[in-house]
């Protein structure tokens, strides 16, 4: 077990430099660097003036020793300061990640609160009437894009019917506002961020857990669980489900990614300061700093949500240790 | 069903008892075909400014009412379907042309190149697609040609797995130790005995990404980086709508329920063919 441990981190090693070179390769490569943007604001400036704002974001050492120093910078955690408001990058994500972790972690909450009662009832119902309209439910989640939701919802509760928020995460004045009037200003604020976010997730969700029960249910140890005279509700919840959230994990690690690209429309529709929108303009400005900061932790997690989940399928199966 | 009927046959026959994916199949067609016939069934053309007749609501005159041009949404949406699904389409291809080539070579030969290549598949797996497409589509200026590509370069590490799959059970068949045997070449073992059998799942993983790169399309332009205005593909006409969502909701609502039909039609269709492939699922 410990030789598969190694040897899964020993593998991380050579992705976790490629992740880094291909995101650092695509910003650096790319056309018109911060210097440039920076230029576009003041025409006056010199070729001179260019040249020093150049050598200052290290524009004019070649591609591998501008990695080199990057790698070696970032190792020692040091993400560098944004070059849009000089702020330190660490800064500019901790300040923003809270919201978009708030959001996401409440989506997900939402998504399996309701996910896995629907998952185990569709499959142990198999096609009866709650079946068919999960499984319709389902495909409509799949195929539904989020922003298109979120506009319809904004324009019937925020426009049509008033009753909602549609933008930003709170009023415009809080000042006179108790804790308690503070915390359901946010909360209004966010039911429809997080109720889009959900959507999709609990389409996906309820499926695998849907499937996954599908399939342990036909396994023989779960024959062998009714065999011996269990109630049906304890082979259910006790045998058969567990063994289906197994795989479910790892869709867990493996959705992060998706998250983030959620993210990004997530808090452009609705107008949200987190790392979606941090994300997006960093590209757009080509903040090489802030861009880093937030992709390579962001594929760490990744790769870690991974490994974790592979590590728990060795421990559960003798058979992939062995490989 | 007789068993010397053909794979295809078969499929087909499996393929027809699934309502769901009879449905899916429908609406797949639908929507090509009113593609396809757009220049001749929309009632205008779709980028004639009609000042007198700006953001008219639903009605007789104009179905699905006109933009803050006066232009015919419905005209748009039939045009706006071409250019989405042409997205889909080579954005697939592209993404399925990569994977079987890459999970191929990796499912064949093994050893290190298959090390190298899911290495890579890895990378990429672990990379947000958003952030990859974001960057290069910043650099490449959002075209109709850079958006294929782009989708596609970034799609294909499912296909490239499941080839290597098919490739890594297959290649331990009878049939093709004994192509070797005869001293068939690697190309001609991989191109004429492997691949035409492993090529199965790929159908549904192809059939379920059309509806997934048109998503893709719809999300870019959403953000401003996918088909740019004038041309109409359904995600620009959507995105365009948003902006006049508290006084005209039609722009955006019918340009989203388009995608969501097609996208849910090839859902539908993909999920069918996987179960009229899985032995399981037949009765």
């Amino acid at each position: 077990m410990l030789a598969y441990i190694i040897k899964r981190l020993l593998l991380m090693v050579p992705i976790l430099i490629g992740i880094t070179v291909l995101s650092f390769g695509i910003m650096r490569l790319a056309p018109g660097g911060p210097a440039e943007a920076q230029m576009e604001f003041s025409a006056k400036a010199s070729a001179e003036a260019r040249e020093r704002l150049r050598k200052l974001y290290g524009a004019d050492q070649p591609f591998y020793k501008q990695y080199a120093t990057w790698l070696h910078k970032f190792v020692t955690l040091d993400f560098g300061t944004a070059f849009a408001d000089g702020r330190k990058v660490k800064d500019k994500i901790l300040e923003r990640l809270p919201i978009t972790l708030a959001i996401n972690l409440l989506s997900l909450g939402l998504v399996l609160l309701i996910a896995i009662p629907i998952g185990v009832l569709s499959a142990t119902r198999q096609y009866s009437l709650l079946d068919r309209f999960t499984t319709i439910f389902v495909f409509i989640g799949f195929s539904t894009p989020s922003f298109w939701l979120a506009l319809l919802l904004i324009y019937l509760f925020g426009v049509q019917w008033g009753i909602l928020p549609v933008s930003g995460i709170q009023s415009l004045d809080t000042t006179g506002l108790t804790l308690w009037g503070r915390l359901s200003d946010w909360g209004v604020h966010l039911v429809l961020p997080i109720f889009v976010s959900a959507f999709g997730g609990l389409a996906g969700f309820s499926r695998y857990v849907r499937n996954n029960m599908l399939e342990v249910m036909r396994q023989d140890y779960i024959r062998t669980a009714r065999a011996k005279g269990l109630p049906e509700s304890v082979v259910i919840y006790k045998h058969a489900l567990r063994n289906a959230l197994m795989p479910v994990i790892t869709i867990l690690g493996l959705s992060l990614p998706g998250i983030i690209g959620g993210s990004v429309i997530m808090e452009q529709v609705f107008g949200i300061p987190g790392m979606g929108q941090l994300m997006f303009q960093s590209v757009m400005s080509r903040d090489y700093n802030l861009v880093m900061g937030i992709l390579v932790p962001a594929a760490f997690l990744t790769m870690l949500g991974n490994f974790l989940a592979d590590i728990g399928y060795a421990f559960a199966d003798p058979r992939v240790r062995m490989k | 069903m007789s068993k010397t009927e053909s794979f295809t046959a078969q499929m087909l026959y499996y393929l027809m008892k699934n309502r769901l994916a009879v449905i899916g199949g429908t609406l797949v067609a639908l929507v090509f075909i009113l593609s396809i016939f757009a220049p001749l069934i929309a009632p205008y053309n779709p980028s004639t400014i009609d000042i007198k007749n700006v953001l008219v609501g639903p009605g007789f005159s104009h179905w699905l009412g006109t933009d803050d041009l006066g232009r015919d949404v419905l005209s748009r949406m039939l045009w706006g379907g071409r250019i989405s699904l042409e997205v889909g389409f080579v954005a697939v291809g592209i993404a399925t042309i990569i994977g079987i080539i890459l999970g191929a070579l990796a499912g064949f030969y093994g050893g290190w190149i298959d090390s190298m290549i899911m290495r890579a598949v890895d990378i990429m797996l672990s990379i947000p697609t958003i952030f990859l497409i974001l960057a290069v589509i910043a650099i490449l200026e959002p075209s109709i040609i850079n958006i294929m590509i782009i989708i596609g370069l970034t799609s294909w590490m499912e296909p490239a797995r499941l080839i290597r799959a098919e490739f890594i059970t297959l290649k331990e068949r009878e049939f093709v130790i004994a192509a070797h045997a005869i001293g068939a070449t690697d190309s001609r073992i991989i191109m004429k005995h492997v691949l035409p059998n492993g090529l199965s799942p790929i159908l549904v993983s192809a059939t379920m990404g059309v509806g997934g790169a048109i998503l893709i399309e719809s999300g870019l332009s959403f953000l401003g980086l996918g088909v740019q205005p004038p041309t109409p593909s359904w995600g620009s006409l959507l995105s365009a709508g948003k902006d006049n969502i508290e006084i005209a909701w039609w722009l955006s609502a019918f340009p989203g329920f388009a995608i969501l039909i097609t996208v849910l039609g090839y859902n539908l269709l993909g999920e069918g063919i996987r179960d009229a492939l899985d032995p399981r699922q037949r009765e």
